[in-house]
């Protein structure tokens, strides 16, 4: 069969592998640093072993490597299939592969050096960084150069969501990424101070937005109808919270800096924006969740679909969280403790984490011509152990967050703080315990996932199957 | 914010969220061509991938009525908070503001409560329990940092508790310190004395202070002393507490008293800053975590008769 009557699938199957290695690396390494703050001489004092350079690796390796991997893996399925074209160019999706693995080793090895831009979630040096635009660059010209091609006018739900989500991280991770090299490892930002901060947060909230969520979403509005064999719930409900969505979530950056020299009024920008974005978040809840009416007892027998509508709720919990822990008044109680850290997992383990397995779970059996994962009922397993794993990790956070936040807020009555700082934190040891435990039931799974890949992979008759495309059903 | 960048900040803020809800209008009403599907619900007529396809529901009203809610809540809150540019809001409010009418409430408070406690001589106050309880809470939020939270101090951080005072031990001595900080410098000697005269001062030292050491080595170091070191330390080495010169005799040295720290510090000299805590306590605390310091030594010297 020739070429251009394939689609590419070659490369899905690299980066959907890759989700899953890149998932269970990086919890690891999750799972070693929350025991880390609960025993903070366990790594023996060995530096590149140290929390301060580990954390980093920690997030880098779950969004980008394991994230990543997950988006480009079910972007290029759903690109080709939904244009009913090939890719636009296969050298350049090989380059997007091995590029990406590139920048996740050079993490690997630069990070525990202690070699950091020193920005959150943008710490890859400068060289790296470059290599992150190349890639996203070839990136998109092999997801809209496939566009492009399509065989059918109207464009996919789901692409909207995914090409908004490659043009922002490209202009996002650049302008972020502005800076003077000193030395090859080295550079300074172009930006300074409040600016500084502004840029970075502007660029962290876009990538929580664009990057987790509106690429999420896109994998969401392919792979919840097509698991479910039902139409998506409304179209104009899809046009309504995509554009509402892009739009507003480029204002609410400053919410991460209230109560501090940014300017009063930006920091109310970012407040009011959050709040309106709630609707508009939800959107996609109400879409994805809408859409199974009909199929609704398929969630008895399916725990694909069931990874797919928990992934939701968790996505509807964290964005009403979100907007709330914007609000000034919330934030002054909120910021600075564990309870950001556990809205974080809400979103990263109870929705990126969730959709993407579910997503994986449903694409890997069609990329090797079967009809179903090796065992249904490890996938079984592997959904009671993210959700009790989640559900752990989010309560132990809010918990431990709350008290930490209301104990250092009280005083005594000749104007002294009640508890020291150490005092708090002895408080916080139990629940960074259950965080530790939830963390390890969550990560448990990824086992149970490499291995029914693995088995999946063995019964494939035909590992390098090449698959027609379609004519579109009508163009 | 020059009235340009004032008005570009409320002409955009607006006009967005101006947009955003004619997007959620113009959409609700937008007629959008469908067909109608074999289970009988209306459809776009769509159909990517061989199956893919989309309802033409409306969307969901509660969910409009969120979102309209969301944006009355926002513009409320432009208005009585800054926001709009250099538009300051009806209330007024800043988070500037917000802190010092916190501050002075907690004063206020302070000083009603103990006001007239803190008014009486140090004396009197570090015999009386109440203003020791306050001021040890205190001394563990603000010095226990440098000088540990048994205030017995660190290398380079006075012991605060042994009644040996590098800047004068009395009630008011000890309150200045506190009050203006303090800062000791002591020059280094490396380039006016060579590595053995460095050494036999260093000797004459630890003789000052009791210590057994080799007599001739102190003799000869005891030329160097008096004429490097006895301006400040005084010729009998009981030094000076109006410089911060610390007493060589008493056998107290912040930065150790092995034969290799005296040296380092006879070579190199010494920088000691305390940084000061009247703007950062207020007079009124300053005056507490100082009784709370002077009981400490009225205990080790009750202890020690």
């Amino acid at each position: 069969m020739s070429e251009a009557t394939t689609y590419n699938d070659k490369v899905i199957r690299q980066f959907a592998l890759m989700t899953a290695v890149w998932g269970l690396i990086g919890m690891l390494v999750g799972v070693l640093i929350a025991a880390q703050l609960i025993w903070p001489g366990m790594t023996l004092d060995i530096s590149w072993l140290s929390y301060g350079r580990l954390r980093p690796l920690h997030t880098n390796a779950v969004i980008f490597a394991f994230g990543g991997s997950a988006l480009f893996a079910t972007s290029y399925y759903c690109v080709q299939r939904t244009c009913h074209a090939r890719l636009f160019s296969d050298k350049l999706a090989a380059f997007t592969f091995w590029g990406w693995q590139a920048v996740i080793v050079g993490a690997v090895i630069t990070l525990p050096m202690g070699l950091t831009m020193g920005k959150e979630y943008a710490e890859l040096i400068w060289p790296l960084a470059i290599l992150v635009a190349l890639v996203w660059v070839a990136y998109a010209v092999v997801f809209f150069g496939t566009i492009v091609k399509r065989k059918v006018k109207h464009i996919y739900v789901a692409n909207w969501f995914l090409g908004a989500f490659i043009l922002t991280v490209a202009v996002l991770h650049i302008v972020n990424n502005l800076a003077i090299p000193t030395s090859l490892t080295h550079s300074y930002p172009i930006y300074a101070g409040t600016v500084d901060a502004m840029v970075q947060w502007w660029y962290g909230h876009n990538a929580v937005g664009f990057f987790l969520t509106a690429g999420f979403l896109g994998m969401m509005y392919y792979f919840v109808p097509k698991q479910a064999g039902r139409p998506i719930y409304s179209y104009r409900l899809s046009i309504v919270h995509f554009w509402s969505l892009i739009a507003i979530y480029m204002w609410a950056g400053p919410h991460h800096l209230q109560y501090t020299a940014l300017p009063d009024w930006v920091q109310t920008l970012g407040m009011i924006f959050s709040i309106m974005l709630l609707a508009p978040s939800w959107g996609g809840m109400i879409n994805g969740v809408m859409t199974l009416s009909g199929a609704w007892h398929k969630l008895r027998t399916d725990p694909i679909l069931r990874f797919m509508i928990v992934a939701l709720s968790f996505y509807g919990i964290a964005t009403f969280e979100g907007p709330m822990m914007s609000i000034r008044t919330v934030n002054a109680l909120s910021h600075y403790t564990d309870w950001t850290i556990g809205h974080v997992h809400a979103g990263a383990l109870g929705w990126v984490a969730m959709i993407s397995i579910g997503a994986i779970y449903s694409l890997w059996p069609r990329l090797f011509g079967l009809d179903k994962m090796y065992s249904t009922r490890l996938i079984e397993w592997h959904f009671w152990v993210s959700t009790i794993g989640t559900v752990l990790y989010i309560v132990a956070m809010w918990i431990a967050g709350v008290m930490q936040g209301l104990m250092w807020r009280t005083f005594n009555e000749d104007g002294t703080l009640t508890y020291t700082f150490a005092e708090v934190l002895q408080a916080t040891y139990p629940y960074y315990g259950l965080r530790l435990f939830g963390g390890i039931v969550f990560t448990s799974g990824m086992f149970m996932m490499l291995y029914n890949l693995y088995k999946t992979w063995q019964m494939a008759p035909e590992r390098n199957r090449e698959v027609p495309v379609p004519a579109p059903a009508h163009a | 914010m020059s009235a340009f960048w004032h008005w570009f900040v409320v002409i955009i803020t607006l006009g967005f969220i101006a947009a955003m809800v004619w997007l959620f209008i113009a959409t609700g009403r937008a007629r959008v061509p469908s067909e109608t599907n074999e289970e009988g619900n209306e459809t776009t007529g769509h159909v990517w991938d061989e199956d893919l396809t989309e309802l033409n529901n409306p969307m969901p009203r509660w969910w409009l009525w969120l979102f309209y809610g969301t944006v009355i809540w926002s513009l409320i809150y432009l208005a009585l908070y800054p926001g709009l540019g250099n538009f300051a809001g009806i209330t007024g409010w800043t988070s500037e503001g917000q802190y010092i009418e916190e501050m002075e409430q907690a004063t206020a408070e302070f000083d009603a409560r103990f006001g007239e406690l803190v008014g009486r001589p140090l004396e009197e106050l570090a015999h009386n329990p109440e203003a020791l309880r306050l001021g040890r809470n205190i001394f563990a939020h603000n010095c226990s940092t440098c000088h540990g939270s048994d205030a017995r101090g660190a290398r380079g951080y006075p012991n605060l508790t042994n009644n040996h005072w590098s800047w004068g031990g009395r009630p008011e001595q000890v309150l200045t310190s506190i009050y203006e900080g303090r800062e000791g410098i002591m020059p280094g000697f490396g380039d006016a004395l060579n590595d053995q005269e460095v050494t036999r001062t260093a000797v004459f030292v630890q003789q000052l202070a009791g210590m057994q050491v080799d007599q001739t080595m102190a003799a000869a170091g005891r030329r160097h002393y008096d004429m490097l070191c006895a301006a400040c330390h005084g010729p009998d080495g009981e030094g000076n507490p109006d410089l911060g010169s610390p007493d060589l005799t008493a056998g107290v040295f912040s930065y150790g008293s092995s034969i290799d720290a005296i040296r380092e510090t006879i070579r190199n000299g010494r920088h000691g800053v305390m940084p000061a805590q009247r703007d950062l306590l207020g007079e009124a605390r300053s005056r507490l975590v100082a009784a709370y310091v002077l009981s400490l030594n009225e205990t080790n010297s009750d202890a020690d008769d």
